[in-house]
């Protein structure tokens, strides 16, 4: 067996090593870079740009924009709404009190175990006409006081449009999980913060309002961005009931025209494109707060 | 009130963790404007005591008048208890997301309900006192221990109280801060305030206690004046104690 006679790597040249640490330095900075978001960037211009010349492409967008307006109102209206309902039912989840414990642990597990898909039916379906069966019960109740005609027992489930429906169902699916957010958020500060508000005389609201809810509320900030985000996707959940926001303009534009392919794509770049920029939003946010949180322990 | 009816009595306290009994049988009187100061070591129920007089622990059993106010588990009582009882922490407790200032604000407007200017005007005279007005626009994570442990006094005084509770000030400091709130709270003793100190600062023990009470495994073992406890403990578990931590 003979010695084989392979390069050495004392045989690459100083100045060569210099250069493979410059495009090491080069691969380094380059695999830092946040080439997803050029991806995305690339293939959006490429839609705008579709958008622009393509008259194909041009007719789908200005049909998927007369639904943005539906769907950024229903995410709008019902992310405060689901904020609210969440900040209620998670100090109900933090509650000493049994009854109100309960209450609020019922619907946390409730509302996480059934798809939202699913809970969006039984709202529409189920809850709100049994609701309208009991207002029309309570106008005849009222009937020698108001009239046996009266607004109550005219009320009928029709009255309650789906984009109200849709608005309530998704505030309420949401409410469950930020109730756990807001839940976590309220744990996450010490025990002694509570116990120093209430040694000098605070009540236990006056305590939550001024001491607990103002730093958990701050801890929460990026998850509740996130859940408004997800809210965003979710909102096309909707068109399952014809209420026509994007999703649903693109389900109509697509069985009109056959054009699958281009509809469907747009629709999906929209809702990237708007995502996206709400991603990099609660990005700088999250930055933001953790500066903030440095300075301020 | 009479002058001479004593600021807190308790009587009989027991508190029970689960299967542990942090507090047996616990009866304490203290004097308006005496200083009692608790020791013994970890776990002897010095904490949960001071807890039980604020109520920050609800007693498992026994009876604790504050002022001549008997406190019971009505939270009406409880409230009108702890406004005039200042407690001071180990680990200071500032709230963090507001300023020096609005920390020794905060309960004067919310609880007394005083205005902000004359919130303003008892804070600023509570943290001279403590020797920290410059400080009153920082946030707590921007000072010392020392520094903060003092707001925590400034706060818990511009509440007017009749009686401060410091539940081991000087446990979480670094040594070289101790002296600055060790000082802080000897003057409060020379100015006449009703206080009960849990400590392990035999030091201040020795210069600012009216009574020594020592403590171990939930009962009182050994009470009275520090000069008669230092110099001569009659108990051995008190003696035991003392040539541990004095060595």
């Amino acid at each position: 067996m003979s010695l084989t006679t392979r390069p050495q790597p004392e045989a690459i040249p100083r100045d060569s090593a210099v250069d493979r640490s410059a495009l090491g330095r080069f691969v380094d900075r380059m695999a830092r870079w946040p080439w997803w978001l050029l991806i995305i960037a690339f293939f959006g211009a490429l839609i705008a740009w579709n958008a622009m010349t393509s008259e194909l492409y041009s007719a789908i967008f200005n049909r998927l924009l007369l639904g943005i307006g539906v769907t950024i109102f229903t995410t709008l209206v019902a992310y405060s709404l689901a904020i609210a309902v969440g900040l209620i039912a998670g100090l109900g989840r933090v509650s000493q009190n049994p009854v109100i414990y309960n209450i609020a642990t019922l619907y946390v597990q409730v509302i996480r175990g059934v798809p939202i898909l699913v809970q969006l039916l039984v709202i529409a379906f189920v809850i709100v006409p049994i609701v309208m069966d009991g207002v029309n019960l309570l106008g005849n109740a009222l009937a020698p006081i108001w009239g046996a005609d009266n607004l109550l027992v005219r009320a009928k489930p029709q009255d309650v449009p789906f984009l109200t429906r849709s608005i309530i169902a998704l505030a309420i699916a949401y409410g469950g999980f930020q109730a756990e957010t807001f839940r976590a958020g309220i744990q996450s500060i010490s025990k002694g913060q509570m116990e120093a508000a209430r040694s000098l005389g605070m009540s236990y609201w006056q305590a939550m309002r001024y001491v607990i809810l103002p730093q958990a509320i701050r801890r929460v900030l990026p998850p509740l961005g996130n859940d408004f985000i997800a809210m965003l996707k979710d909102s096309s959940l909707v068109s399952v009931l014809g209420v026509r926001d994007i999703t649903q303009e693109a389900r109509l534009y697509a069985a009109a025209s056959f054009r699958f392919l281009e509809t469907y794509t747009s629709l999906a770049f929209l809702y990237l494109a708007m995502t996206i920029v709400l991603s990099l939003g609660v990005k700088w946010l999250e930055q933001r707060l953790n500066s903030e949180g440095r300075a301020q322990g | 009130m009479q002058r001479d009816e004593p600021m807190i009595v308790i009587k009989h306290l027991v508190k029970q963790f689960g299967s542990l009994r942090a507090v047996n049988d616990v009866s304490l009187t203290v004097g308006r404007g005496s200083v009692t100061v608790i020791i013994g070591p970890s776990g002897s129920g010095k904490s949960t005591v001071l807890r039980c007089i604020n109520h920050l622990e609800t007693p498992t059993s026994g009876e604790i008048w504050v002022d001549g106010i008997h406190l019971t588990h009505d939270a009406k009582h409880i409230n009108a208890v702890r406004a005039e009882v200042g407690m001071v922490f180990q680990q200071f407790n500032l709230f963090p997301h507001l300023t020096v200032l609005e920390n020794v604000t905060l309960a004067q407007r919310v609880v007394r309900k005083r205005s902000e200017a004359e919130a303003r005007d008892i804070a600023m005279q509570q943290l001279t006192r403590v020797g920290i007005p410059e400080k009153a626009n920082a946030y707590p994570s921007q000072l010392s221990g020392g520094q903060q442990q003092r707001v925590a006094i400034a706060r818990a005084l511009a509440m007017n109280p009749k009686i401060m509770l410091f539940d081991e000030p000087t446990s979480a400091l670094d040594p070289e801060m101790i002296k600055e709130v060790l000082d802080v709270m000897l003057e409060l003793a020379r100015s006449g305030m009703t206080m009960v100190v849990v400590t392990h600062e035999m030091g201040f023990a020795r210069k600012a206690a009216d009574e020594i009470v020592f403590m171990d495994r939930g009962r009182i073992v050994e009470q009275g004046p520090p000069e008669v406890f230092f110099a001569n403990p009659r108990e051995e578990r008190a003696r035991a104690f003392l040539n541990q931590i004095l060595r």
